[in-house]
């Protein structure tokens, strides 16, 4: 056995292997994934350009201009590479939807700014943060400029001839006490449901969102349980409290929230399990803000205190691999 | 009487795109290549040690290395030749340097340079003559005279033929099959499932074995069936080679086995043959973590090994030689079969390489395979296709959380745990999350959008994690 080894053939291990498997890629890309939810929002879009006119483009346009070059901006100044992936300008998009239409296009570039540098970069990126990068700006907002955040307004109908932008009647929020809608019931819920109603640009037209909602969920885009337990868990609690079903469902910011905010991958959990934990949670915050709380409105809020909470989530709700067996642990420390 | 079981009919896993390019080309049996290089370790287990010198003639069939260990198959010259060397490799199995053992064939030599004198040539045939009439069962006769020999025997009988014969799983993972056929005392197994699913894309070596091999096949089943004596043989087909479903059956009624063997035609998905998804699949039972078949009395055999286990108690054959597939962006797909330790780049006029480009030789499944940069590497036993392919290069992004590799994985773990604690030695934490559970079928890093090497990670931290232990 004492063959002299042939040292000159040896084949070096970090010669030969060269690729881990697999070997194929599905190719259905981060860039994708974002474009596809891009593609979708625009329909919220489109409604919220028709209700609330070019303000609400000039809006979204200053919005997702602003959080691409502070993305852009930030990426170049700790010179790490920029990926022209959509996130931001989703985020972008998705923060501009919850602005309310007269608010400043200063106050909207300091909130896009905001949401991409303070909640998403300065937390290490696209996968890092812990918080909806659109939700924080908007919260940022609300906190630094209280009284341009609650400025809500009818519906700009620009669509009708004759009509002036200057003559917009201001509004309270259909969620606060002081609100009267002067017209049946069944007319206040179809102007719910299609969005004729004061609110934030993108987040009066209930049917724009359900629809892109149903598309993302049937392209497997996003997990139905979180819309499904979110709203559900609202409108269950909603009756308890005694209040209108309905009206709570479809007016501010649920929908939008549930269907495009909660779901979002970095910020919410990666389990079933924990996801409904994570909608549940958020469904019962926002009932309580709304019923006790001194806002009127608390899905924002709710998804962003859910937000912290998933990092918790993801640590102690472990699916159980296939096949696990619980190991008992003796008193002696032996393992059965 | 019905043999063939279409349920269940939903199940989860990944569908991909299958690239079956080489399914209707038959096997060719090609002549033994004038070199070959065998590595001391081609299975699950303890390497062998060499029973040869530099210098030694040895003869196709020739028991060359053996081990002590029980974990670990024998290995045999698969030419006729003489021991030119002995080197160092890396292990097709455990990614550490072993020593290999260099044979080089004259026959095959002049022949290649075409000045072969008829001495060498007569000589060279009479010894490769050893096994030329092997492998085919001509009639249903010649079946039965085999089962009756079979019967004759006794179970230990067997296992030591199938020892000799250095027989492995040729699925994959190259387990040695006398230890999987040696039950433990107190263990009854009533199922054996004989994994005839390839399901990952490209390989089409066990489905053309099943279409020219069948009786093989069925009579290799058989031997496996004497040995552990379960109530039923259940032969997994993915519904993909509905020719090979059908075959099989016709071959089991005309050998009046249906009363033993039954056929279960599943959806293809991936990865329907790995033998845990595979067994909660056909029977609904769970193998337990760090479990094996045996726990739920169930044995599962590839096609391919059922073959050779056939030649080895029908012929006292070893385990020369095997079917696989080379594929990929190559001029002609084939499947070949081949002497175990023929180097890819030996075969080059068979399946010719369509540039000049860097190519990426894919020993395994394009989901599991390892990837070697050239074609001087050795067919090991566990290789079932080679697939030539430019490599991906694909640049990792971080993590979205998108969850598209939890809900694909079929063990039921979080692979973006993996990545993320990976990166920053955190492999505890791997733990935690029961990374030890993994199969490695690369799933989720095939689906991540972000492009993370998911099983990549993974390996380095089990690898880290059995060192700690
Ligand atoms: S598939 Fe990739 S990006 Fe998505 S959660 Fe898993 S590791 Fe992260
Ligand atoms: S974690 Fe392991 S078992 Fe799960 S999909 Fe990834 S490679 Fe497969």
């Amino acid at each position: 056995m004492d063959s002299k080894i042939d040292e000159a053939k040896l084949i070096d291990s970090g010669e030969v292997y060269i690729a881990h498997p697999p070997h194929i890629w599905s190719g259905f890309s981060t860039a994708k994934v974002m474009y596809i939810v891009l593609a979708v929002l625009a329909l919220p879009f489109a409604a919220a350009v028709y209700f609330f006119g070019l303000r609400a483009l000039y809006l979204i346009i200053i919005s997702m201009a602003t959080a691409l070059i502070t993305e852009f901006a930030i990426k170049k100044l700790r010179k790490k590479p920029f990926y022209m992936d959509g996130s931001a300008l989703i985020t972008g998009l998705l923060f501009a939807l919850v602005l309310p239409p007269r608010i400043p296009f200063w106050m909207a570039i300091i909130g896009a700014a905001f949401s991409i540098a303070i909640a998403k970069e300065a937390f290490g990126g696209l996968g890092f943060n812990i918080f909806n990068p659109a939700l924080a700006g908007r919260a940022f907002l609300a906190i630094c400029f209280p009284t341009a955040m609650t400025s809500w307004y009818f519906p700009a109908k620009w669509f009708v001839p004759g009509y002036a932008a200057a003559d917009a009647l201001t509004s309270a929020s259909p969620l606060s006490e002081s609100y009267i809608y002067e017209g049946t019931r069944a007319a206040l819920y179809k102007d719910l449901f299609f969005g004729n109603i004061a609110g934030s640009i993108g987040e009066t037209s209930a049917l724009a969102i359900l629809i892109g909602g149903i598309i993302l969920i049937a392209l497997k885009l996003i997990d139905w349980k979180i819309p499904v337990i979110f709203i559900g868990t609202v409108a269950l609690g909603s009756l308890i409290f005694g209040n209108d079903v309905l009206f709570q469902v479809l007016s501010g910011g649920l929908m939008i929230g549930a269907f495009f905010m909660a779901t979002d991958y970095v910020t919410s959990p990666v389990t079933g399990a924990g996801r409904i934990i994570f909608a549940f949670g958020a469904g019962i915050i926002t009932l309580l803000i709304r019923n006790f709380g001194s806002l009127p409105e608390g899905v924002a809020f709710s998804i962003l205190i859910m937000n912290a909470f998933t990092p918790l989530i993801d640590k102690y709700v472990r699916p159980k691999p296939f096949g696990f067996v619980r190991t008992i642990v003796k008193k002696d420390g032996k393992r059965k | 009487m019905n043999i063939i079981s279409r349920k269940p009919r939903f199940v989860s896993g990944l569908r991909l795109k299958e690239n079956k390019k080489s399914e209707h080309s038959p096997i060719s049996v090609i002549p033994p290549p004038p070199r070959v290089i065998i590595p001391m370790q081609m299975h699950a287990g303890a390497e062998c040690s060499l029973l040869v010198q530099r210098g030694d003639k040895v003869k196709t069939g020739q028991l060359i290395a053996q081990s002590d260990a029980f974990v670990s198959a024998k290995i045999h010259s698969t030419i006729t030749g003489t021991v030119k060397s002995i080197l160092k490799t890396v292990s097709p199995a455990t990614s550490t340097i072993i020593s290999a053992v260099e044979i080089t064939s004259k026959i095959a030599e002049q022949q290649q340079d075409g000045r072969l004198d008829s001495d060498t040539a007569n000589a060279g045939l009479e010894e490769e003559k050893v096994f030329d009439d092997s492998g085919h069962i001509k009639s249903a006769e010649e079946f039965r005279i085999f089962l009756k020999k079979v019967e004759s025997e006794q179970g230990a009988g067997l296992i030591q033929k199938i020892k000799d014969a250095g027989i492995v799983g040729l699925g994959g993972a190259a387990f040695p099959t006398h230890v999987k056929l040696s039950v433990p005392e107190g263990k009854k197994i009533d199922t054996v499932i004989l994994n005839g699913c390839e399901c990952e894309p490209y390989i089409t070596a066990d489905h053309r074995m099943m279409l020219e091999y069948s009786m093989e096949i069925l009579a290799g089943a058989y031997v496996i069936f004497k040995i552990l004596g379960p109530q039923k043989v259940i032969i997994a087909i993915e519904n993909n080679k509905e020719d090979a479903i059908k075959l099989i059956a016709d071959k089991i009624f005309e050998l009046g086995l249906e009363n033993i063997f039954s056929i279960s035609a599943l959806p293809s998905r991936y990865p329907m043959g790995a033998e845990k998804t595979l067994i909660k699949n056909i029977l609904k039972r769970k193998v337990p973590v760090g479990g094996l078949p045996l726990n739920v009395g169930v044995v599962v055999q590839n096609v391919s090994t059922a073959k050779a286990i056939f030649d080895a108690v029908a012929y006292d054959k070893p385990l020369i030689e095997r079917a696989i597939t080379i594929t990929g962006d190559i001029i002609k797909p084939v499947n070949l079969m081949v002497r175990i330790g023929t180097l890819v780049g030996d075969l080059k006029n068979y399946f010719g390489v369509l540039k000049e480009k860097p190519y990426d030789f894919i020993f395994g499944g394009p989901m599991t395979g390892f990837s070697v940069a050239n074609m001087n590497f050795p067919i090991v036993k566990g290789t079932g296709c080679v697939l030539v392919k430019e490599g991906m290069d694909l640049t990792e992004k971080n993590c979205i959380r998108c969850s598209r590799c939890v809900s694909v994985c079929p063990m039921n773990l979080m692979p973006l745990m993996y990545g993320t604690y990976a990166k920053n030695n955190m492999w505890e934490q791997c733990r935690q999350y029961y990374i030890e559970s993994c199969i490695e079928c690369g799933s989720c890093a095939y689906v991540c959008p972000s492009a993370i090497p998911l099983v990549g990670y993974i390996k380095t931290g089990k690898a880290v994690l059995a060192r700690k232990k």
